[in-house]
């Protein structure tokens, strides 16, 4: 309890503290469910389902590490997860006439639903949580020294921001993904096969997403229960439009929303009550102002995928 | 507890009210079906940690026994709910049912009550009142008491006499949470305060999460909540550093070292009594009240690091529970706006039913209940 001893006693400074320290804490599952959801966009198709994709990874992540005993099994075994549940979309999608927006709803249910079958064994256990980089080493503050306990998986997704948006623009697999996106005529007139590409881009969004469930049952809140998710896979989607198809624009995006989320409680644990749903609200004002902001009756959205059955 | 005559089939066969022959009929039903079926219905999961664990720990004692349990997990308060009790009645025979959650009541429950009258209905919530169908019942337990007695054990451990309460939604059973364990820890240090954060629903692990740990940035030393599934919030405090007082079960497993005591409810000795009743054709008031001394709510067992002085001050209010009772809510008592809300010399008893309206939070709160 020498922790709580020691609590600095910071006033109104808690809150941008706690907005930061949740902006890292929080962020985690929206920023790999974007950036994997961002690939799949990109190669032309959309795929709603990762919200089911997002749950079914927190469970096979938390029975993952709870049989093993090692969290990052766990995390693997949540990619893994995802990686089928990807090639079950892309493989439905890849029949003709079938629409994807469909698909992934059916794959939301389909997910969540099978999630919440096989965890129920899982809700009592506790299994093994990834472990935290305490980067907060060099300050005295308890506060801070909390708000900066980061995770190893925020990390891998701060690396892979950058790396995404050079190898969508440098690679010539992120070319063929951004040509399938943009013009499925061009990339089979280069012998490339749409749906191919299609499948495997759809997979990686599915790995991340499962990857970005496990976060929340391996590590923050840190344990399997039925309503661990409160939508942050289909948040996660809308934020791809919201960060304009740039993998930065979806970690900063991912940071606003932690933040936001953050932003209600630290407030009232200050002893600002009013407007309190509102602050508990402010993620989901926070996308309708920016989406209203940057909306355009003339022109369409820049960076959208050419292919993307909800631009064009 | 309010006593309300209540329209049983087995005083219809006592031949208290002969030629209401409908009513008598589920008895043959229920006895061609081989002795009695009870059916239990939760919101959400049976080993939450929490509410629905609380039920199911009910059931379980029903099943022990030996009556026939059907059960049913995670129904939603909406229409589907009325399928699963149809399903109950119809296709299980079941002749008694604890739908558990607080939202099946109206309309689902009332719906049923009316088509089904040969089948008793059990609600807990203390939503029932004079003019609802005589087959539907309300029980509910007075956890404030047991709030009070956590608020009393924490008052002894914490060094900052800052207390941080995790809450769903400001409804009146919550509020009356929020002040009876606010109450119980200024009863032993008036300066102690408890920070409430609304997280506006039942079930929000992340934010339940965040709550806690502003909480903790705060420098609150005690934690508790009155959410869902206490799992979160327990396990987060834990982590933290921070002690915890749980709610609706046991969570000590989730915090061995910070883990104080806990409100529970203690179902699995009020559910084989009132099937007990309910077998000898005893009538079921309307409302079924009671708390500590009736067995409705008990306290976690004190973990390791509550001093001996917490067991015994609140071993001493228990007794009193436990004998001729005692008012938590006792004038003067103002609330944190520094209103008078029951002046000195009014003493309102747990079975007083104005606190069941309670819309205000007491002196040493710091949050707002609207």
């Amino acid at each position: 309890m020498s922790d709580v001893a020691l609590a600095a006693n910071l006033g109104l400074w808690t809150v941008p503290i706690a907005v930061v320290g949740g902006a890292i804490r929080v962020s985690t599952p929206f920023l790999f469910v974007s950036l994997g959801e961002l690939v799949t966009e990109k190669s032309g198709r959309i795929n709603l389902g990762l919200e089911g994709t997002l749950v079914m990874g927190a469970m096979s992540g938390f029975a993952g590490a709870w049989l093993s005993g090692s969290p990052w099994l766990g995390v693997l075994l949540a990619g893994l997860v995802g990686i089928a549940l990807g090639a079950l979309h892309a493989g439905i999608c890849s029949l003709p006439r079938v629409n994807d927006i469909a698909v992934g709803i059916a794959l939301m249910l389909f997910g969540t639903g099978l999630a919440f079958y096989l965890g129920k064994p899982l809700v009592q256990p506790k299994a093994p949580t990834l472990p935290a980089l305490p980067l907060g080493w060099w300050s005295d503050i308890p506060q801070i020294r909390a708000a900066l306990e980061v995770n190893g998986l925020f990390v891998i997704g701060l690396v892979l921001t950058p790396l995404l948006r050079w190898a969508l623009s440098n690679t010539r697999w992120g070319m063929i993904v951004r040509m399938v996106g943009d013009s499925a005529e061009a990339a089979r007139a280069l012998g490339y096969s749409p749906l191919r590409v299609r499948l495997a881009a759809t997979c990686f969004g599915g790995f991340m997403a499962g990857v970005g469930g496990s976060f929340l049952s391996l590590y923050y809140p840190g344990s399997w229960n039925e309503g661990l998710s409160s939508g942050q896979g289909i948040t996660a989607v809308a934020l791809v439009i919201f960060a304009r198809w740039n993998p930065v624009g979806c970690f900063l995006a991912s940071l606003l929303f932690g933040g936001a989320v953050a932003l209600g409680p630290a407030l009232q644990a200050v002893g600002v009550t009013a407007g309190a749903y509102l602050f508990n609200a402010a993620p989901y004002i926070l996308t309708l102002v920016i989406l209203i902001l940057s909306s355009s009756s003339r022109h369409r959205i820049a960076g959208a995928p050419g292919e993307l059955s909800v631009t064009r | 507890m309010t006593f309300v005559p209540s329209f049983s089939r087995r005083a219809v066969l006592a031949g208290l009210s002969a030629g209401v022959a409908a009513a008598a009929l589920p008895l043959a039903r229920g006895r061609a079906a081989g002795g009695l079926t009870v059916g239990f219905i939760y919101v959400g999961a049976r080993d939450d940690y929490g509410y629905n664990q609380a039920h199911a720990a009910g059931a379980a004692a029903v099943k022990a026994l030996g009556i026939k349990v059907v059960e049913e997990e995670r129904v939603p308060e909406t229409i589907d709910v009325e399928k699963t009790m149809e399903s109950m009645i119809n296709l299980d025979g079941a002749a008694l049912l604890f739908p558990t959650s607080f939202g099946y009541f109206d309309p689902h429950i009332l719906k049923l009550a009316k088509k089904y009258q040969d089948v008793t209905f059990l609600h807990c919530g203390g939503l029932w009142h004079d003019g609802l169908p005589a087959n539907t019942h309300s029980y509910f337990g007075y956890i404030d008491e047991a709030e009070y007695l956590a608020g009393i054990v924490a008052a002894h451990v914490t060094k900052t006499r800052k207390f941080g309460f995790v809450a769903a939604k400001p409804i009146p059973q919550v509020l009356r949470n929020i002040n009876a364990f606010t109450l119980g820890a200024r009863s032993i240090d008036p300066t102690i305060t408890t920070q409430v954060i609304f997280t506006g629903d039942w079930s929000m692990p992340v934010k339940e999460a965040e709550a806690t740990n502003s909480l903790a940035d705060q420098g609150v030393d005690v934690v508790t909540c009155h959410v869902d599934s206490p799992k979160v919030v327990i396990e987060t405090a834990e982590k933290r550093g921070l002690f915890t007082t749980g709610y609706h079960a046991n969570q000590a497993v989730l915090a061995p070292k910070g883990y104080l005591t806990g409100a529970e409810w203690n179902w699995e000795s009020l559910y084989p009594t009132l099937i007990g009743m309910f077998q000898a054709g005893k009538p079921i008031p309307g409302l079924v009240r009671g708390g500590l001394k009736a067995g409705f709510v008990k306290l976690s067992p004190y973990g390791a690091v509550v001093p001996d002085a917490a067991r015994a001050a609140a071993e001493a209010i228990k007794a009193k529970f436990m004998g001729d009772g005692f008012a938590i809510f006792a004038g003067e008592i103002k609330d944190n706006k520094g209103a008078v809300v029951i002046p000195a010399g009014t003493v309102r008893g747990q079975t007083d039913i104005e606190l069941e309206k309670m819309s205000y939070l007491v002196e040493g709160v710091i949050g707002a209940a609207a």
